[in-house]
């Protein structure tokens, strides 16, 4: 696809974890280590998958890029262009809608001066809405990377984000280690 | 105090930790499946339990397992299904996360009764947090030969893995959910052949949720006739309820079927009442799913009795005036709610959802959700209203998977118990609320 994408390379610490998922899975079945290993790839990516990557994982799993590909455009997890070092999203469904979403979504808006969707121009924050996190009981909720933060207030999202900025936070680390 | 067989001990501290959760009597139904038990009186006794398949549809768990092909020569499968993703829902969540080998040994029992070699536990990719915990349990487990070859001394073998998702709801349909295991898009496959024939690699395969596997010890320590003395006709045994929305006391609770759904919502013991001492208007009670009740209808069934907790009470009525048990999301509506807003979240969310595969989806879904915005935004008309039960009508039915009916049904009944309000919407251009 890009042709000026250089080839990505995992160091072998990397290389080791995903030869233990391709274990899980019978012989000749590797394919199914598939979004395990995209997970990983995206963590080591700035938390989006390149083509290049894509290319580079496919190589790995003795698949056609085109399988990954087609994968990795169908599961809202992954990330086809580049994003912030720290990804906040919003759970905007039902349950968390009847408990404030709106106005969660709209706090954090205001504070980081961009919309649902758009990145800060430092790089240092994405703001995303996304649908149900499974953690309705405990609405309003969003997720950073591994993490929920849940029953938000405009309090409590001031204090993370002050946390955040202080601490460069990165959300997408390799989820395995 | 109900029964509690899935969150008896989920309190106590330290429980993710193999010798707490064997301290508490852990692992012992395993030792007596294995010792006292061939496969197939396992699956037996889980028949005789009566126990339902708790992801959402309800079917007979020890009839699932009864339909495996055992004249294959290709190995079998268990698979669990942890891709909880139903608007509502959320109480998987918390077995894997405080009760990790609880799921385990139900994996291990499931497997046993159905003669499978590996199994797996595919999970929603957003809970890696809860992967971890069930990883290092899954890795206690094979310390204490619980897992591995030869378990606890007897020719039983298993391996069992965890399998992250990657955000597709669709996925907790089984068959999108074996695609996805095989590394492909979470596109449903057609049925027949179903899993159980054709399944994991077109191996036989059972897929069961989380709280169906974790049911399972206690039946094989308990026996499946003290199983089935819980409950109220063929809603046999306790049933977790993920209660959300404008109460007092969200959180999960573990049921006696057959609970009077007056009692969930008020007493103290659940829900603990409205809040702020606000009027009940409307639940969705087993998922976005499924559809919504005014207040009077979910409180007693058109013919006047009391609505229970049940398969059967919440379906009283059909689609008229009932509802359906799902997979227990239950989703707690006060006065102040605005139908039309909620629907339009719901819509949206089948929107985002829909695989795309089946064109009655795809569009519907899509068109269901750019009608309700019009009518939400004070664009809408009264025709709009008609065009989209008539779109609902459409799409039911005429899918592969049951996702076409899940983003038709909430719509249908919406309109159904509360069109005033969409006229409401449409009369004064805007949203009332």
């Amino acid at each position: 696809m890009q042709e000026n994408n250089k080839v990505p390379e995992f160091n072998s610490e990397t290389l080791d974890l995903i030869a233990q998922l391709i274990k899980r899975y019978p012989e000749g079945r590797q394919k199914s280590a598939l979004l395990p290993v995209l997970h990983i790839a995206q963590a080591e990516n700035q938390g989006w998958l390149s083509p290049g990557m894509m290319d580079y994982v496919a190589l790995l799993l003795h698949i056609e890029p085109i399988e990954v590909y087609e994968v990795a455009s169908f599961y809202s997890m992954y990330n086809l262009k580049p994003v912030g070092n720290c990804v906040i999203e919003v759970c905007q469904t039902g349950p968390c809608w009847l408990k404030g979403a709106e106005n969660i979504v709209a706090h954090f808006e205001s504070r980081l001066g961009i919309k649902s969707g758009e990145t800060t121009a430092d790089g240092k924050f994405t703001l995303k809405t996304v649908e149900c996190l499974a953690a309705c009981g405990t609405a309003p909720v969003i997720q950073v990377g591994t993490e929920y933060h849940e029953n938000l207030t405009p309090e409590k999202i001031d204090q993370l984000l002050d946390q955040w900025n202080a601490e460069n936070k990165i959300s997408h680390t390799n989820p395995y280690l | 105090m109900a029964t509690q067989i899935l969150l008896k001990n989920i309190d106590v501290p330290g429980l993710t930790d193999i010798h707490v959760y064997k301290g508490l009597g852990g692992y012992s139904a395993l030792e007596k499946a294995l010792k006292n038990f061939t496969p197939d009186q396992v699956t037996e006794e889980v028949k005789k339990s009566g126990l339902r398949g708790r992801g959402g549809a309800g079917f007979p768990t020890g009839m699932k397992w009864g339909f495996i092909d055992k004249q294959s020569e290709k190995p079998r499968y268990l698979v669990c299904n942890y891709d909880e993703s139903e608007p509502g829902t959320f109480k998987d969540r918390y077995i894997g996360e405080l009760n990790p080998h609880q799921l385990i040994e139900g994996m291990i029992i499931g497997s046993y009764a159905l003669g499978a070699k590996s199994a797996y536990i595919y999970i929603r990719g957003e809970l890696f947090y809860v992967i971890k915990i069930i990883e290092k349990a899954i890795q206690e487990a094979y310390k204490n030969g619980l897992l591995g070859n030869n378990i606890l001394g007897s020719d039983y073998s298993l391996d069992l893995y965890c399998h992250p998702g990657a955000g597709a709801y669709i996925c907790g349909e089984e068959t999108a959910l074996l695609e996805s295991l095989e590394g492909k898009r979470g596109n449903p496959r057609i049925k027949p052949p179903f899993p159980a024939i054709v399944g994991l690699y077109d191996c036989p395969t059972v897929v069961n949720n989380v709280e169906t596997i974790a049911a399972l010890p206690w039946i094989i320590t308990n026996g499946s006739a003290a199983y089935s003395a819980i409950g109220i006709g063929n809603s046999k045994g306790t049933k977790l309820i993920s209660a959300c929305g404008h109460i007092n006391k969200p959180g999960i609770y573990e049921i006696e079927l057959g609970l009077p759904v007056e009692e969930f919502i008020y007493s103290d013991e659940y829900c603990g009442g409205i809040i702020n001492g606000n009027k009940l208007k409307a639940v969705v009670a087993g998922g976005s799913s499924v559809p919504i009740l005014p207040a009077e209808l979910i409180l007693k069934t058109a013919a006047g009795e009391p609505r229970l907790m049940s398969y059967e009470s919440l379906a009283e009525g059909g689609f008229k005036t009932g509802t359906m048990m799902g997979s227990g999301g239950f989703i707690v509506m006060d006065h102040t709610t605005c139908i039309v807003k909620n629907l339009l979240t719901f819509a949206r969310f089948y929107r985002h959802e829909s695989c795309g595969q089946c064109s009655p989806c795809r569009e519907g879904t899509s068109w269901m959700e750019k009608i309700l915005m019009r009518i939400e935004g004070g664009q809408g008309t009264m025709k709009d209203i008609d065009l989209l039960v008539n779109i609902a009508k459409h799409v039911e039915g005429n899918t592969i998977c049951p996702l076409g009916d899940a983003a038709a049904w909430p719509v249908a009944s919406a309109i159904l118990h509360f069109r005033e309000e969409f006229e409401e919407h449409v009369k004064l251009q805007k949203c009332p609320f």
